[in-house]
């Protein structure tokens, strides 16, 4: 009876391995491909992009004074184009002074507090959104590179372990439904695989444009589980792993999506 | 003021069929939903569009509770002569915001 029970177990155990396999790197899809034809147009015109709208008022904010340093973006980092040109690709990035990574509205946030000697921006706010996505914009089109090094490392594995970590009432993983189902359906929208290559985005649902913690909480919601407070480090560790799940791939800022 | 997105043909040969995009940035509060307290948020929408060809109306919208957030509009025209676009965008709350874009045609 023992051996039996053994068998039955090992062969269980090696089925939940076979089935929590990550995409393979050639097969990865970003959410642009399952959308309508419409939207994937809404976000390939730059006049037709609502988060467009978003990114020009980031420009404004970029060149704006404020705290009680009287400083702008701009004047520690000049053009935007230019010395902003690849950073969200890099993002989340280990911040030695905080000895952990932080996401890239924490990043503006630092320097907000640290360097303008300002309040931090609210998460989710407008203003927030509007830096992270006139910052984004300057890498569009670059691809995903996330440091996979010491630092790193244990953040990365706290993301992943996060990521296949089964929660909430309805005890479901982030795996199960974007590594092991993507391209089918969940009630009426099609699963995509969860890459966050065009964050901060434009979701039509929203009717606004909103970060990936705003996603990510969308999904804990929908998992019935709790979610984390903004700018939880659990977010931050998530939102790293799946930046490098999705390394390589081009960065959308300001996507729009569904 | 609001943040508007135009596009529409710098140039255009006399007698072409143009298109014009509009997109600009409103919430479309539409009156119907509640706040936290269970109160009705007041209505905040834009509620006219017009496009003017060198001060002659040739798009008029109503827009009411129904259309999204950030409202885009696209519409078409003749190219007739070379001047001046321009768009208005009227609301509640006294809510107004122009934009114009200039256009030569040959």
């Amino acid at each position: 009876m023992k051996p039996a029970a053994a068998v039955v177990f090992a062969t269980a155990g090696l089925g939940a391995m076979a089935i929590a396999a990550e995409i393979p790197l050639s097969d990865r899809k970003s959410g642009y491909e399952f959308m309508a034809r419409e939207t994937r147009a809404m976000q390939d015109d730059d006049t037709a992009n609502p988060g467009m709208l978003w990114v020009l008022d980031g420009e404004t904010l970029w060149n704006r004074k404020e705290g009680a340093a009287a400083k702008s973006c701009a004047d520690c980092h000049g053009d935007a184009r230019a010395s902003m040109k690849g950073v969200a690709a890099r993002y989340p990035a280990f911040s030695a002074a905080r000895g952990r990574p932080v996401d890239l509205e924490q990043r503006i946030n630092i320097c907000r507090t640290e360097r303008q000697q300002s309040t931090p921006l609210p998460f989710e706010s407008k203003e927030l959104l509007a830096l992270a996505a006139y910052v984004g914009r300057q890498s569009h089109g670059m691809p995903i590179e996330i440091a996979d090094d010491e630092r790193t490392k244990p953040f990365l594995q706290a993301g992943r372990e996060l990521f296949t970590q089964r929660q909430g009432q309805l005890n479901l993983s982030c795996a199960q439904c974007h590594d092991d189902n993507w391209g089918q359906k969940l009630a009426g929208a099609v699963i995509p695989q969860g890459h966050p290559s065009g964050y901060p985005l434009y979701r039509l649902e929203w009717q606004a444009l909103g970060s990936l913690q705003r996603r990510l909480r969308n999904c804990l919601f929908g998992m019935r589980a709790v979610s984390y407070p903004s700018g939880a480090p659990e977010y931050v560790d998530l939102e790293l792993y799946l930046m490098w799940r999705a390394r390589g791939m081009p960065i959308e800022t300001p996507a729009v999506r569904p | 003021m609001a943040r508007a997105l135009i596009n529409a043909p710098a140039k255009a040969k006399r007698g072409d069929i143009i298109e014009i995009k509009t997109l600009i940035s409103h919430n479309m509060e539409t009156g119907f939903r509640p706040d936290n307290t269970g109160k009705a948020v007041p209505r905040d929408i834009i509620t006219d569009f017009i496009c003017k060809y060198n001060g002659q109306e040739i798009f008029r919208a109503e827009l009411f509770p129904a259309i999204a957030a950030n409202p885009f509009l696209t519409f078409y025209t003749v190219a007739t002569e070379s001047g001046t676009l321009s768009f208005e965008w009227t609301g509640d709350n006294g809510f107004t915001a122009t934009e114009s874009v200039d256009i030569t045609v040959e």
